[in-house]
């Protein structure tokens, strides 16, 4: 396997958790009550727990004597891989909930197919990812019905919030070359594989929610690429504030 | 009732309480014990949750992943205190929403040592170890208090801030293991965050009213000037462990009371900060009822589905 296309692939997974878990940790402290509160810290926790996984495996992999740090904090905004979806803005509950049942709903099906990897360190990072993940994908899906069948306030906002963030969901399947022959030599199976099950399954839980399937005919994407939104920099910004201000000390 | 029978309930209540048994939710109590333990409780939930505020500050910014995750966790346990905490005090009748209600208005106080602002990753250490640990000699007496579900929640919550006192003291270790900016910052955080937390054990004991009914109702078991004195023996010894000084030049240990002798605290900044001017107290309501606003049409959105819910349910089933 060559460490630089591996490398490449885990930054498209570990990114993701990354800037959603830092996404969802501010709101620590603001949520509309204390136990919404209480369970998006849990996702963040669980995501930057994830994180620190891959990114543990990526500085194994380095010949640099890298650590999770350095690749968490000291990379130039192009070498993060993220998508798009995962730094947009947490603009209201709904579009938090939103963000977040997208997200999660790729994630799920993303590590079932994980969790079957010829590398085992994937492999292992999938199958306790999973389970919390698991978790993640019933909560949001369930704030999303509530929200959705809730009042007509609730569910003008939702509606909103799903009709600005599903031009993001496309970018969650795609692959770069390096991925795909990572995909390939682990025989993990390419994201384009469960696309069709993964819009399947929103479609529904939007219908039950009572909400309206958009109809998009042109997505955003870019994140993957190193193109980020406006809103990374700022991302970024806070993220490595203590890192770039005080360089090479340990904390 | 007659004066009689409430006099026999009173005698029946002060025994319980004099034989250490709890009191609970159900049994009778005098109207004077249900206010000030809705007092006391609510006003230690409103200062878990305003807690959260300050060191959420730092989250996002958290100088490693292993801190950022620990902070985070940390700010969570803390409204998983204030959770607990809400929920004793609604046993007494009062509902979750009247309470925000009296924090957001200025009715109900908290712990005024969060209207001090966090401005360096240090922060972040100096309030676990001196803010948690100040909050832990003043909790612990709390566990064996006679109101029932206060007691029990505060059995959980000490368990975790002793937790939290320990990581905090140890973010200050790693500082001064550091490099000379990094021990500047711990120095500069110690000497802001110091006096704030000698006055979170509130007035001195001549100035302190409602003590001696507090004592017997289990609600205070020391005085603030006794616990005070025990957190301060407690940290200045820590606090030479991690090469600091503590910014009090008349502190000193005093080899015949066993103590340290310690300087003036300014009582007039501790006032004013109470009444409203400290730096952050705007901000910190300010947040709370942005959040508690903002959240309102979810709240309403989740009982209106609850309802419908309710109404699906009772449909099949009826
Ligand atoms: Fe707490
Ligand atoms: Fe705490």
């Amino acid at each position: 396997m060559n460490n630089q296309n591996l490398t490449h692939y885990l930054y498209g997974l570990a990114d993701n958790a990354l800037i959603l878990g830092q996404r969802l940790s501010e709101l620590c402290g603001h949520g509309p009550t204390l136990e919404t509160d209480i369970a998006l810290t849990n996702i963040a926790l669980d995501l930057l727990g994830q994180t620190r996984s891959y990114y543990q495996y990526i500085a194994n992999l380095s010949h640099e004597n890298l650590s999770e740090d350095d690749v968490a904090f000291l990379r130039k905004e192009h070498e993060y891989r993220n998508v798009l979806l995962v730094e947009q803005p947490n603009a209201d509950f709904a579009y938090v909930i939103t963000r977040q049942y997208f997200f999660d709903v790729f994630h799920f099906l993303m590590l079932e197919k994980l969790q079957n990897s010829k590398d085992l360190n994937l492999k292992a990072i999938a199958q306790k990812s999973i389970k919390e993940v698991s978790y993640h994908k019933r909560f949001s899906g369930d704030w999303l019905k509530r929200l959705g069948d809730g009042t007509e306030l609730s569910q003008e906002k939702v509606q909103n919030a799903v009709n600005d963030l599903w031009v993001f969901t496309n970018e969650l399947f795609e692959t770069s070359k390096a991925d795909q022959t990572v995909l390939k030599e682990l025989q993990i199976e390419s994201p384009e594989t469960f696309k069709s099950d993964y819009y399947k399954i929103i479609s529904s839980t939007l219908e039950e929610a009572k909400l309206n399937v958009p109809e998009v005919t042109y997505f955003q994407e870019g994140g993957k690429q190193g193109i980020h939104s406006e809103h990374m920099g700022y991302i970024l910004a806070d993220m490595q504030y203590m890192q770039r201000t005080y360089p090479d000390m340990k904390w | 009732m007659s004066a009689k029978e409430i006099k026999n309930l009173e005698d029946i209540f002060e025994a319980k309480i004099a034989r250490d048994e709890k009191i609970e939710p159900k049994d009778w109590m005098p109207e004077k014990y249900r206010k000030t333990h809705i007092r006391q409780i609510s006003q230690h939930a409103h200062s878990e949750i305003v807690g959260m505020l300050p060191e959420g500050n730092w989250i996002t910014r958290a100088p490693s992943l292993r801190r950022k995750v620990a902070l985070l966790a940390k700010v969570q346990d803390e409204a998983g205190h204030g959770l607990y905490l809400y929920s004793a005090c609604e046993t007494l009748g009062i509902s979750r929403e009247e309470l925000y209600e009296q924090l957001h208005s200025g009715k109900a106080k908290y712990s005024s040592i969060f209207n001090y602002p966090t401005l360096t990753w240090a922060d972040i250490g100096a309030i676990g170890w001196l803010v948690d640990g100040a909050a832990i000699i003043n909790q612990v007496p709390l566990c064996n208090t006679s109101f029932g579900p206060y007691a029990r929640a505060m059995v959980r919550v000490c368990k975790e801030e002793s937790f939290h006192q320990r990581q905090g003291y140890e973010i200050m270790m790693t500082l001064c293991n550091g490099t000379q900016e990094q021990k500047d910052m711990a120095q500069d955080a110690l000497n802001r965050w110091w006096w704030p937390s000698l006055m979170m054990f509130g007035p001195t004991d001549d100035e302190s009213t409602h003590t001696e009914q507090s004592m017997k109702w289990k609600l205070k078991r020391k005085t603030n000037d006794e616990l005070r004195q025990q957190f301060i023996d407690q940290t200045v010894p820590q606090a030479d462990i991690l090469g600091l000084k503590v910014p009090d030049e008349d502190l000193k240990y005093n080899n015949e009371t066993g103590h340290y002798d310690f300087g003036e605290i300014d009582w007039s900044e501790f006032w004013q900060v109470v009444k409203g001017h400290g730096k952050c107290n705007k901000e910190r309501i300010k947040a709370r009822k942005e959040a508690w606003h903002n959240g309102e049409w979810v709240r309403e959105a989740a009982m209106a589905y609850a309802d419908k819910q309710d109404k699906r349910t009772t449909k099949q089933t009826g």
